[in-house]
C-alpha cells in the first residue's frame, strides 16, 4: 500500500499564534480511507513535539500516521492509515516540492494560492489513487500548463511520451545548433575532529547536463572508471574507484551492472545524470587550524589559519571560512592577513571572506569580541568551523570524462563540452572551544 | 491575472450569485464561477448547495472546466448521491470522446465517485477504458479496477475486472504494466489469501523484464510486489536478486530501499557458500551509505531500516562505522538514529574512534542526544570488554562536569558495568556516593541505591546512605521503592549487628505502610524469608549474579525477519509489526523470510532464525519496548530492564514459586508462627495477590536476588538449594501455591507441557565421580536443559562450565552453567540451564542429538542425550487456516510420511489438549464417518513449520498421523513427540 490518502500542505507561521493562523491551503484525498479533519490533530502534535524537543518525521494520531516534510514555510504532510511505503512518500513529497518548483519558481503560501487550478490539476496527475504517476515537469508542463486559455489546443493532447519506456523525452525537439555542455562537480565532505585527527571524508560527486540536441539522441558517457578498465583490461594512465553510483532515470541501469557502460537518452535541458560517492581518504584542501580562547565575563579571542593544501597552479574561489563565537558576545575587533572578516550576529558566526586562495598558500585572521561581565546561562552547544570554497578546472578523485558520444539518426555532428569544479560539500571542523 | 481573486469574494449572498453565474450563457463567465466555488471549496466552505448548479457545466469541451466540475464532484458526490446520478451520462459519454485525456479524466474520476448506486453504472464504460487503445487511458482504468474494488469488492469481482486486471500485467506498456501491478497489489492486501498475484516464474519473469523499462514509481510497485514472491529454490533466487541488484543504481532513494528488501529477502534462501551470496553482501553497503546523503527524512527512514538490516546481517556494514558519526547540523531524530547504530556497529577494531566521537557527544547541549551518548560510552563498556577501562574513566569525566542530567546517566550506566565486570572497578564508588545527593531521576536514583546495597560491605556508611532515602520513602517511585527495599536487606545480610533497626524500619514501611502490592510482597517474602532461615535467605539474596548479556535492545528474531519483510514501510520506522498499527490487519499473514531452499548442500541447516555472524550474534533478546522516541519518552516508566536479556517468565516463576512454597511451608509446618509477622491469613486469597498476574515487569521475582535486569539462569540458583524446603503442606498454604500457579499461568506457561523423566546422561564412573542425570522442558517459550548433578566422588567439586557441539538445531546454553559451590561430596544439586537456538548448526543423527561437554575442576566429560523435538516447537506455531490449507496443498506428496500411534485411549478432545500443551495447535477438527480428523500445525524454531493431520476414531486406540513438512527428515522425531506428549 502506498500513499493511501491525501496530501495537505498547511501553512504555519513561524512564530505566533498556531492554532488559530493555522489554515490547510490545498489538500488532494486521493483515497478517501482518512478523514480530511484528521489533519487538523497535525499541528498540535508538531508543536507538543517541538515543545519537547523530539520532533521527528512520522508521527500518529490514532489509526493515522502524518509523514511530512517542510518547505519555505509550509508542511507538506501526507497521511495514511495503511503500512505505507514511508520512503515512497517522502521521495513523492519531495518531488512535489520539485515539480511546484519548476511550475512556480517558488513553492509558498502565495504561489499556491495564485495557482490553485494547475495545483490541483498537477495533483491529479501526479498521484492517482495514492499511486505516484507522472512526475516529470517538462513532459508535465507539455499538458498542463498555468495559462490554460492561451494553450487550450497542446493542452487537449496527452504526450505519448507520458507512458513511453523514455518517459522523461518528447520526440521531436530541434536545435539549430546541436551541443551538450557537461559540468563535473565534485563536493568534498570533510569531518575533523578538535585534536585535528579526519574522522571522516568522502567526495559525493555529480555529472550534470545541459542538453541542447533535436530528436532522440543515443549517448554515450565514458569515465576513467576503475571498474570499467578492470573490465576491458585497459589500464592506461590514472582511473578512478567509484564506491556506489545513482543514475536518472535515463541511464539503463541493466547495462551498467553488466558492462559499466553509461548509455542514455538524455532528457532535454538541464538535469543531473549521475551521481557518485568515493570513499578515499583526501586530504582537506582548506586546511584549518583554530584557537579560540574564552575568558569569562571578559572576552573571547580567536585566531584561525587557513592553508591550502592543493595545487600551486589552482585557485579557490569565493572562500568563506564561518567561526562560530558565543552568542552574547560583543564589539568585535578583526585582523586578518587577507580578505576580510566580518560579524553576523544574528548567526553568532564571524565569516572570513577570501576571494581568492592559490594553492599552497597559508592565511591568517584574528579576532576580539568582548563578553558581558553577567554571563549568559545557557549551555552552547560547541559548533564547527565551516568553510565554503570553489576549485574550478580541477577535480579531487582526478575523474575525467573520457569521452561522450552522441548519436542520432539524422546524424548531426554534436559538440560536448566538460567543465570541471571541486567545492566544499559538508566541511566541518570542530573546536576546542 | 492569478486565481488568488477567487479566494476574496466572500460576501452573503455569495452562494446565490454563483448560482447566477454558473447559469450564465457566456462561457467564461461560467468558467470563472466554477473556479470561484472551487475556491470556496478549498477553503472549507460548504457549497454543496451548487451541485445541480455545477453538474450542468460538465457537458464542456474546455478542458480545464471540465476538470473543475470533475474536483467539485469527487468532493460532494457523498454528499449528494442523488443527483451524482445525473453526472452518470456524461461519464459514459466522456468515457468514449476521442481525446484519449478526457477518456483518461473520466475514467479517473469516476472510481473516486464514492457512490454505490453509480458504481454500477460505470462498469461497461470502466471494461472498455481497459481494453482502450491509449495506454494513458489503460494505465488509469488499472488504478480505476482498484478505487472499484474499494467501494464494492464483490461488484469487481463478478465483473470479471480482476482477470482483466491480470492481464495487463502483459500489456505492452511499462506505465500500464506498473500500475496494473500497484492495483493488484493493493487489492491483495485486503484479500491476503487470494493469490490473487499468483506469482510464479513466468509471471515474476515479466515483471522482471517491466522494470528496467517503466518510472520510479513504477519501478517500486513492481519490487514491492516481488518482495511478497517466495523463489521456488536458490538458483531462482538468485537470477532474481541478479536482476534487481541494478536497482540499486538509482538516484532515487525509494526504488533502492525496495531494492533492498526484494535482496534482504531473498538472500535468504541461498547458500552461505556461495560466491554470489557475498558478492551480494559486498553489494548491498555502498547504496545504504549513500541512503545517508539524501534529505533528513530519508535519512531517518533509511537509518531506522539500517538499524534492522544490522541486526539481521552485520557483516554488510560493520568497516562503516564513520558514516554514522553524528554531525553538527543533523536533526535530532537522524543524531538519535545514527547513535544507535553506532552501538550495534562498536567492535574492538573501531571502538577508540567510537569513544572519542561519544564523548564528544556528551558535550554538546541537546539533552536527549547528550543522555542517549553518555548511556552509549556505557554499552560499549559492556559490549568491548577491552575498552571498559576506558569507558569507565570516561563516565568518571563526565560525572567530574557535575552536569546533572549526565551525571544521572553515567550513574545508571555504571551500574550496568559493575553488573558485568564484578570486582573491578568498585574504586569509584567514592565518586559516585559524592554525587548522592544531586540525583533526582528515579533510574539514577535506584542505579545508585543498587550500587550502595550490592558493596554495602565496602562503604562504611552503607547504612547512613540508605537511610537518608528512607525518610521519603511513601514519596519515591516504585522503582526507588523496591530498590531500596532490597538494598537495605542486602545491607542487612551483610551487616547484621548494626543495621537492624534499619532493616525493620523498611519492612515496615513496604509492608504496613505502602498501598502498591508488588512492594508489600516482596516486602513480606523478605521478611518471612529473613525470619525463617536467615541462611536462606543469605543464598538467595546474595546469590551470585547472572551475566548481563552485551546487546540489548534488540529485536526480537520473528519480528526482526517480518520487519526485514517489510523495509521501506511504516513497520520498519517504527519497529512494529503491521498488525500494530493498521487497522483490521489481525487477520493478515505475519510476513515471513523465506526458509533456505532444499535444493543446495547446504540443505541441511534449516537456520533460518540467525544467520550471519554466529560468533557477533547476541545470546539474548529483549523484546521491543517500542519505538525509540516513545523509549525516550518514558525513561522513569520503563522497568528497570535496560541491560540483561529477557527474563524468561517460566523459570522466574518456577523459582518465586519454590522460593514461596518452601518459605510458606516451613512456616506454616511450624505451629510457632513467629510473632512479629504480621501475616494476613488471607494472604492466599487476598484480592492484591491477583494483582501481580497483569504486571509481571514490576514483579519480575528476580529483583528477589536482588538484581537489576532479568537474567535466565537466576531459576536455577532458586531452585538450587531444594534442601530447605519441607514437604508438609495445609490448606491455606496448598491454596497459596495453586494461585501461584495461576500466576504462572496467566503469563503463558504451558501447564500441560510435556517433560519427559529424567535420565542419566553421564554416569560417575564415566565423569569421575560427577553424575548427570536430566531432561529438557519447555517452559513458557524457553527451552531449558534440567539435570541434576550428583557428587559421588571424594572431593569437593567446582568451576563447572558447559560446552554444545554444533547442532541440527542451533541450540547452546543462553547463560553459564550455575553450580552452587561448594559442591561437596554426596550432595545433589538441581540446575537449570535455559538455552537459545542462536548456536552453530549442523545436521545431527539423528535429528535430535545433542553432543555436550560439561568441565569441573578434575576433568572434561562429554556425552551425548536426545532432546524431544516438540522442545522446539514455539507459541506462534498456530497457522491460520487458509494458509494451512494452502500449504498442505504445497508440499509435494513425497514429503508427506504416516506413522501410527499404539495405544491410545484419549479421545480426540483430550488430545488436542494435551498436544497443545507442547505448542501443537488444532486448527480445524472434521468428523467423518465417526472418525476424528484432527489438523494440526506446529513450527520449530528455525521456523520450519509441520502440518499434521491426526485421524483419530472412537475405540479404536491406534491413531494414524499424516506430517507434511518441506523438511521431511523432521518427521521421524515429531512422531515420536506425539507419542510421547499422548502416552504421558
Amino acid at each position: 500500500s502506498y500513499l493511501s490518502t491525501a496530501v495537505g500542505q498547511l501553512s504555519a507561521p513561524q512564530h505566533g499564534d498556531v492554532s488559530l493562523l493555522v489554515q490547510v491551503l490545498i489538500c488532494r484525498n486521493y483515497k478517501g480511507d482518512v478523514d480530511m479533519v484528521e489533519i487538523d490533530h497535525f499541528l498540535p502534535l508538531l508543536m507538543q513535539q517541538e515543545e519537547e524537543g523530539l520532533i521527528c518525521p512520522v508521527m500518529s494520531h490514532g489509526n493515522v500516521h502524518f509523514l511530512w516534510i517542510k518547505h519555505n514555510n509550509l508542511y507538506l504532510v501526507a497521511t495514511t492509515n495503511k503500512n505505507s511505503n514511508a520512503s515512497l512518500v517522502y521521495s513523492f513529497l519531495y518531488k512535489l516540492v520539485e515539480v511546484f518548483t519548476e511550475y512556480f519558481k517558488e513553492l509558498e503560501e502565495e504561489s499556491i494560492q495564485d495557482n490553485f487550478v494547475v495545483v490541483y490539476e498537477l495533483l491529479d496527475e501526479l498521484m492517482d489513487f495514492g499511486f505516484p504517476q507522472t512526475t516529470d515537469s517538462k513532459i508535465l508542463q507539455e499538458y498542463i500548463t498555468q495559462e490554460g486559455a492561451k494553450l487550450e489546443v497542446a493542452k487537449s493532447k496527452v504526450p505519448t511520451t507520458v507512458t513511453n519506456a523514455v518517459s522523461w523525452r518528447s520526440e521531436g525537439i530541434k536545435y539549430k545548433k546541436n551541443e551538450v555542455f557537461i559540468d563535473v562537480i565534485e563536493s568534498i565532505n570533510v569531518l575533523v575532529n578538535a585534536n585535528g585527527s579526519v574522522m571522516s571524508s568522502d567526495i559525493v560527486g555529480s555529472i550534470k547536463l545541459k542538453t541542447m540536441l533535436s530528436g532522440m539522441p543515443e549517448l554515450r558517457l565514458g569515465l576513467n572508471d576503475r571498474v570499467l578498465f578492470a573490465l576491458t583490461g585497459r589500464d592506461k594512465g590514472k582511473t578512478v574507484a567509484m564506491e556506489d553510483v545513482k543514475f536518472h532515470q535515463c541511464v539503463r541501469l541493466s547495462r551498467f551492472e553488466s558492462d559499466r557502460t553509461i548509455s542514455f537518452i538524455p532528457p532535454d535541458g538541464e538535469s543531473e545524470l549521475m551521481s557518485y560517492r568515493i570513499n578515499t581518504h583526501v586530504k582537506p584542501l582548506i586546511w584549518i587550524e583554530s584557537v579560540i580562547e574564552k575568558f569569562s565575563h571578559s572576552r573571547v579571542e580567536i585566531m584561525v589559519k587557513a592553508k591550502g593544501q592543493f595545487k600551486k597552479q589552482s585557485v579557490a574561489n569565493n572562500v568563506e571560512v564561518r567561526v562560530p563565537v558565543p552568542s552574547d558576545a560583543d564589539s568585535p575587533k578583526f585582523k586578518t592577513s587577507t580578505g576580510h572578516a566580518k560579524y553576523v550576529p544574528e548567526k553568532n558566526l564571524v565569516v572570513w571572506t577570501i576571494k581568492s586562495f592559490p594553492g599552497g598558500k597559508e592565511y591568517l585572521m584574528r579576532a576580539h569580541f568582548g563578553l558581558p561581565s553577567v554571563e549568559n546561562d545557557e549551555m552552547e552547544g560547541k559548533p564547527p568551523i565551516t568553510v565554503n570554497f570553489e576549485i574550478p578546472y580541477f577535480t579531487v578523485s582526478g575523474i575525467q570524462v573520457r569521452y561522450m558520444k552522441i548519436i542520432e539518426k539524422s546524424g548531426y555532428q554534436a559538440l560536448p563540452w566538460v567543465r570541471y569544479i571541486t567545492q566544499s560539500g559538508d566541511y566541518q571542523l570542530r573546536t576546542n572551544a | 491575472m492569478t486565481d488568488s481573486k477567487y479566494f476574496t469574494t466572500t460576501k452573503k449572498g455569495e452562494i446565490f450569485e454563483l448560482k447566477a453565474e454558473l447559469n450564465s450563457d457566456k462561457k467564461e463567465k461560467k468558467k470563472e464561477a466554477v473556479k470561484k466555488v472551487i475556491a470556496s471549496m478549498t477553503v472549507g466552505k460548504d457549497v454543496s448547495a451548487l451541485f445541480p448548479d455545477v453538474v450542468n457545466c460538465m457537458q464542456t469541451d474546455n478542458l480545464e472546466l471540465k476538470k473543475l466540475v470533475y474536483l467539485y464532484l469527487m468532493n460532494y458526490a457523498k454528499s449528494q448521491p442523488d443527483m451524482a446520478i445525473m453526472a452518470v451520462n456524461t461519464f459514459v459519454k466522456d468515457c468514449e470522446d476521442p481525446n484519449p485525456l478526457i477518456r483518461a479524466l473520466a475514467v479517473r474520476t469516476m472510481g473516486c465517485i464514492r457512490v454505490d448506486k453509480i458504481t454500477e453504472y460505470l462498469c461497461e464504460p470502466l471494461r472498455k477504458c481497459l481494453k482502450d487503445e491509449d495506454p494513458y487511458v489503460r494505465k488509469t482504468a488499472a488504478v480505476c479496477v482498484a478505487k472499484l474494488h474499494d467501494i464494492n469488492a464483490q461488484l469487481v469481482e463478478d465483473q470479471g475486472f480482476l482477470d482483466t486486471l491480470k492481464d495487463l500485467i502483459s500489456d505492452s506498456n511499462p506505465m500500464v504494466v506498473a500500475n496494473a501491478v500497484a492495483a493488484l497489489s493493493e487489492i491483495a492486501e485486503s484479500h491476503p489469501n487470494s493469490n490473487l498475484l499468483d506469482l510464479n516464474p513466468q509471471s515474476i519473469n515479466k515483471l522482471l523484464t517491466a522494470l528496467n523499462e517503466c518510472t520510479e514509481w513504477g519501478q517500486i510497485f513492481i519490487l514491492d510486489c516481488l518482495a511478497n514472491y517466495t523463489p521456488r529454490d536458490d538458483r531462482e533466487s538468485q537470477s532474481i536478486c541478479e536482476r534487481v541488484t541494478p536497482r540499486l543504481s538509482h538516484a532515487n532513494s525509494a526504488v533502492v530501499l525496495s531494492a533492498v528488501k526484494v535482496l534482504m529477502k531473498f538472500m535468504e534462501m541461498l547458500p552461505k557458500d556461495l560466491d554470489y551470496y557475498g558478492t551480494l553482501l559486498k553489494k548491498l553497503a555502498p547504496p545504504l551509505v549513500t541512503l545517508l546523503s539524501a534529505e533528513p527524512e530519508l535519512q531517518y527512514v533509511a537509518l531506522r531500516n539500517i538499524n534492522l538490516i544490522v541486526q539481521k546481517r552485520p557483516e554488510i556494514l560493520k568497516h562503516e562505522m564513520k558514516v554514522f558519526f553524528v554531525k553538527y547540523n543533523d536533526p535530532i531524530y537522524v543524531k538519535l538514529e545514527k547513535l544507535d547504530i553506532m552501538i550495534r556497529l562498536a567492535s574492538q577494531a573501531n571502538i577508540a574512534q567510537v569513544l572519542a566521537e561519544l564523548k564528544e557527544y556528551a558535550t554538546e547541549v541537546d539533552v536527549d542526544f547528550v543522555r542517549k551518548a553518555v548511556r552509549a560510552i556505557g554499552r560499549c563498556a559492556i559490549k568491548v570488554e577491552q575498552s571498559a577501562e576506558r569507558c569507565v574513566s570516561t563516565l568518571l569525566d563526565l560525572i567530574q562536569t557535575k552536569v546533572n542530567y549526565v551525571v544521572q546517566e553515567a550513574i545508571v550506566v555504571i551500574k550496568d558495568i559493575f553488573r558485568k565486570y564484578p570486582n573491578k572497578y568498585e574504586s569509584v564508588i567514592a565518586t559516585l556516593c559524592e554525587n548522592l545527593d544531586s540525583l533526582d531521576e528515579p533510574e539514577a536514583r535506584a542505579a545508585m541505591i543498587w550500587i550502595v546495597g550490592e558493596y554495602a560491605e565496602r562503604i562504611d556508611n552503607a547504612d547512613e546512605l540508605l537511610e537518608s532515602f528512607l525518610e521519603g520513602f511513601h514519596d519515591e517511585s516504585t522503582q526507588v521503592q523496591l530498590q531500596l527495599l532490597t538494598a537495605i536487606v542486602k545491607l542487612f545480610l551483610k551487616k547484621p549487628t548494626e543495621t537492624q533497626e534499619l532493616v525493620q524500619q523498611v519492612l515496615s514501611l513496604a509492608t504496613q505502610d505502602s498501598d502498591n502490592p508488588d512492594l508489600r510482597d516482596r516486602g513480606y517474602i523478605y521478611w518471612r524469608l529473613l525470619s525463617t532461615d536467615p541462611v536462606a535467605a543469605k543464598e538467595v539474596v546474595l546469590a551470585e549474579k547472572p551475566l548481563i548479556s552485551e546487546e540489548t535492545d534488540l529485536i526480537e528474531p520473528t519480528l526482526l525477519e517480518e520487519l526485514i519483510c517489510h523495509i521501506g514501510t511504516l513497520a520498519s520506522v517504527y519497529h512494529k509489526p503491521p498488525s500494530a498499527f493498521v487497522e483490521g490487519s489481525r487477520g493478515v499473514q505475519h510476513k515471513r523470510l523465506p526458509a533456505r531452499a532444499g535444493s543446495g548442500e547446504s540443505a541441511e541447516s534449516p537456520d533460518t532464525v540467525s544467520t550471519g555472524g554466529v560468533s557477533e550474534a547476541p545470546p539474548a533478546v529483549i523484546p521491543s519496548q517500542g519505538d525509540l522516541l516513545g523509549d525516550l519518552l518514558n525513561l522513569d516508566l520503563t522497568p528497570p530492564t535496560t541491560t540483561g536479556p529477557p527474563p524468561p517468565t517460566s523459570s522466574m516463576q518456577m523459582g518465586a514459586m519454590d522460593l514461596l512454597g518452601g518459605g510458606l511451608d516451613s512456616l506454616m509446618g511450624d505451629d510457632s508462627e513467629p510473632s512479629h509477622i504480621p501475616l494476613r491469613t488471607d494472604t492466599p486469597q487476598s484480592p492484591q495477590l491477583h494483582h501481580h498476574s497483569p504486571s509481571p515487569p514490576d514483579y519480575s521475582p528476580t529483583e528477589l536476588g536482588g538484581d537489576i535486569g532479568g537474567s535466565p539462569a537466576m531459576g536455577a540458583s532458586f531452585g538450587a538449594p531444594p534442601a530447605v524446603m519441607p514437604g508438609s503442606f495445609n490448606a491455606p498454604v496448598s491454596g497459596g501455591l495453586s494461585d501461584l500457579f495461576d500466576l504462572g499461568g496467566g503469563v503463558g506457561m504451558p501447564m500441560g507441557a510435556y517433560v519427559p523423566p529424567k535420565t542419566v546422561w553421564l554416569p560417575a564412573m564415566k565423569a569421575k565421580g560427577l553424575e548427570i542425570s536430566g531432561t529438557f522442558a519447555r517452559r513458557s517459550g524457553v527451552v531449558q536443559m534440567e539435570m541434576t548433578l550428583t557428587n559421588k566422588a571424594m572431593s569437593v567439586m567446582g568451576d563447572f562450565a558447559i560446552q554444545f557441539n554444533r547442532n541440527s538445531f542451533g541450540l547452546a546454553p543462553a547463560g553459564p552453567l550455575q553450580v552452587l559451590t561448594p559442591f561437596t561430596p554426596n550432595q545433589s544439586i538441581e540446575v537449570t540451564l535455559p538455552l537459545n537456538t542462536v548456536g552453530p548448526v549442523m545436521k545431527m543423527e539423528p535429528l535430535n542429538n545433542l553432543q555436550v561437554a560439561v568441565k569441573n575442576n578434575i576433568d572434561v566429560f562429554y556425552f551425548s542425550c536426545q532432546y524431544p523435538i516438540s522442545m522446539l516447537f514455539v507459541e506462534d506455531g498456530k497457522m491460520e487456516r487458509q494458509v494451512f490449507l494452502a500449504t498442505w496443498k504445497d508440499i509435494p506428496n513425497d514429503n508427506e510420511s504416516q506413522f501410527q500411534i499404539k495405544d491410545c485411549h484419549l479421545n480426540s478432545d483430550a488430545a488436542s489438549n494435551k498436544l497443545q500443551g507442547s505448542n501443537i495447535f488444532t486448527i480445524a477438527k472434521r468428523t467423518v464417518d465417526g472418525q476424528d480428523m484432527l489438523y494440526q500445525s506446529m513450527k520449530l524454531t528455525n521456523g520450519i513449520w509441520i502440518l499434521a493431520e491426526l485421524k483419530v476414531q472412537a475405540g479404536n486406540p491406534n491413531y494414524t498421523i499424516s506430517l507434511k513438512c518441506r523438511a521431511p527428515e523432521v518427521a521421524q522425531s515429531v512422531f515420536q513427540s506425539y507419542e510421547a506428549v499422548l502416552k504421558n
